[in-house]
């Protein structure tokens, strides 16, 4: 199953993308394991996480076809 | 002017309404003018800087033969012959949580057009305790983003900043504009949209983006809207905790951190007490075999209880995020901190000579 991944601003320095398409993710906090694997910078980086546009603060599970976006503040004026 | 639900009610509010703008930059100018252009009768504006030539390319308003003078005078004297009527109260220095309530409390809402955290913070932290609306904007290299936070709805808290990012990042965590360079179009575009935000919000037009994080992507010409929700770790900051808070972790230059030279870092550097702290990303060169730990600056907030009840030195490139560090060291510990001047920039000049 499908997930599409969104990360935005700074964060997108540590992933070089904007955009991952993910299979085989149950929910968030397994999907953020991994991320934090691949980019180890992650685990310390500023965000906050929204399914399918919801902003979300708990482990949240995941269906095909879900987006999950990675949302850092920003401070640019 | 002459829309559909938009009649002289509507311009009569506008014309009685009293707006703070907070930072007249890449924001803030293009706000401004348009909200003045649509007929609001008072301004309040406050920034301390003056303008200066890198400014130019995003902020309008201002040209080359006013580089020099303070933004809020300029602005002001630009305002009136713009609008005559306009009454602009201009504040030129920087909000801070001590003159904060102060001003916030005479105006009917905030607009963030601020550079940095520490004045976010304050500005939000504010509007909770005062109950003021509060329009958010702010730009990450090619993306803008923009919400309406604090507005007053009967019986239920109202989201505000710190539901979405509890704890404030610190210094040097995240670019700002001036590091990460922006074009200027950019905060054009969500400056002026936080003018229409705030109108809506003045005339009861419309449906204002209050509970939703409005994204702009410039260069995929795209926008992404996240729905928002409290956060449980929030903290509601009341008006004792606002005025006690250390909101500038700095920002102030290195205060009463000790700043050490090359030859005075070799000296201390020979002392068994002494634990030399490198907070350099991992990427950054070259590598370095006289620091005793390396922990970035993004991960000193997690890392801090690791540090060792020794006398710190801390280490970067420039001398720079290692006062931050050391700043914030020296908060969380209260251990005896030192921050090397001119960083391994220095270090290494100097040794080569």
């Amino acid at each position: 199953m499908a997930i599409e991944l969104l990360f935005f601003g700074s964060l997108v320095d540590t992933t070089t993308v904007s955009k991952l398409v993910l299979d085989d993710f149950s929910d968030t906090d397994t999907l953020k394991r991994y991320l934090e694997q691949r980019y180890p910078s992650l685990k310390s980086a500023k965000y906050f996480t929204a399914v399918n546009h919801q902003m979300i603060q708990n482990n949240t599970l995941l269906t095909a076809g879900d987006s999950v976006a990675l949302m850092p503040p920003f401070s640019g004026g | 002017m002459i829309l559909p639900g938009f009649g002289e009610q509507a311009q009569d509010k506008l014309r009685t309404a009293k707006i703070l703008i907070v930072g007249i930059g890449g924001l803030g100018c293009p706000a401004l003018q348009y909200l003045v252009g649509a007929g609001v009768g008072n301004m309040g504006i406050i920034d301390p800087d003056s303008i200066s030539r890198s400014n130019l390319h995003r902020q309008l308003l201002f040209s080359e033969k006013e580089i020099g003078r303070k933004k809020v005078e300029v602005a002001a004297e630009k305002m009136r012959h713009l609008n005559p009527e306009v009454i602009t109260d201009t504040y030129p220095f920087a909000l801070n949580n001590q003159n904060a309530l102060g001003i916030i409390q005479k105006y009917d809402l905030v607009i963030d057009a601020t550079d940095n955290f520490p004045a976010k913070y304050i500005i939000n932290d504010a509007c909770v305790i005062l109950n003021k609306p509060y329009v958010y904007g702010a730009v990450s290299r090619y993306e803008g983003q923009l919400s309406v936070f604090n507005l007053f709805i009967s019986g239920v808290r109202s989201l505000n900043y710190r539901d979405l990012f509890p704890v404030m990042p610190l210094p040097g965590e995240i670019q700002n504009c001036e590091e990460a360079g922006v074009l200027g179009v950019l905060p054009g575009i969500i400056g002026t949209m936080q003018a229409a935000e705030a109108i809506k919000l003045l005339t009861g037009l419309g449906q204002p983006l209050y509970g939703r994080l409005y994204n702009y992507d410039l260069l995929q010409s795209r926008s992404f809207e996240i729905t928002l929700k409290h956060h449980n770790n929030a903290a509601s900051i009341d008006k004792y905790e606002f005025e006690k808070i250390n909101y500038h972790v700095s920002y102030n230059g290195p205060g009463d951190i000790p700043e050490v030279s090359v030859a005075e870092f070799n000296l201390l550097t020979q002392q068994p007490n002494i634990f030399v702290l490198d907070v350099r990303e991992r990427h950054e060169y070259p590598p370095i075999d006289f620091s005793d730990a390396q922990i970035p600056m993004s991960e000193l907030h997690s890392s801090i209880a690791s540090l060792p009840d020794k006398e710190i030195c801390v280490i970067c490139h420039q001398g720079i995020r290692s006062v931050y560090a050391a700043q914030f060291i020296k908060e969380q510990r209260n251990l005896t901190v030192y921050s090397l001047k001119g960083g391994l920039t220095a270090y290494f000049k100097q040794k080569n000579v």
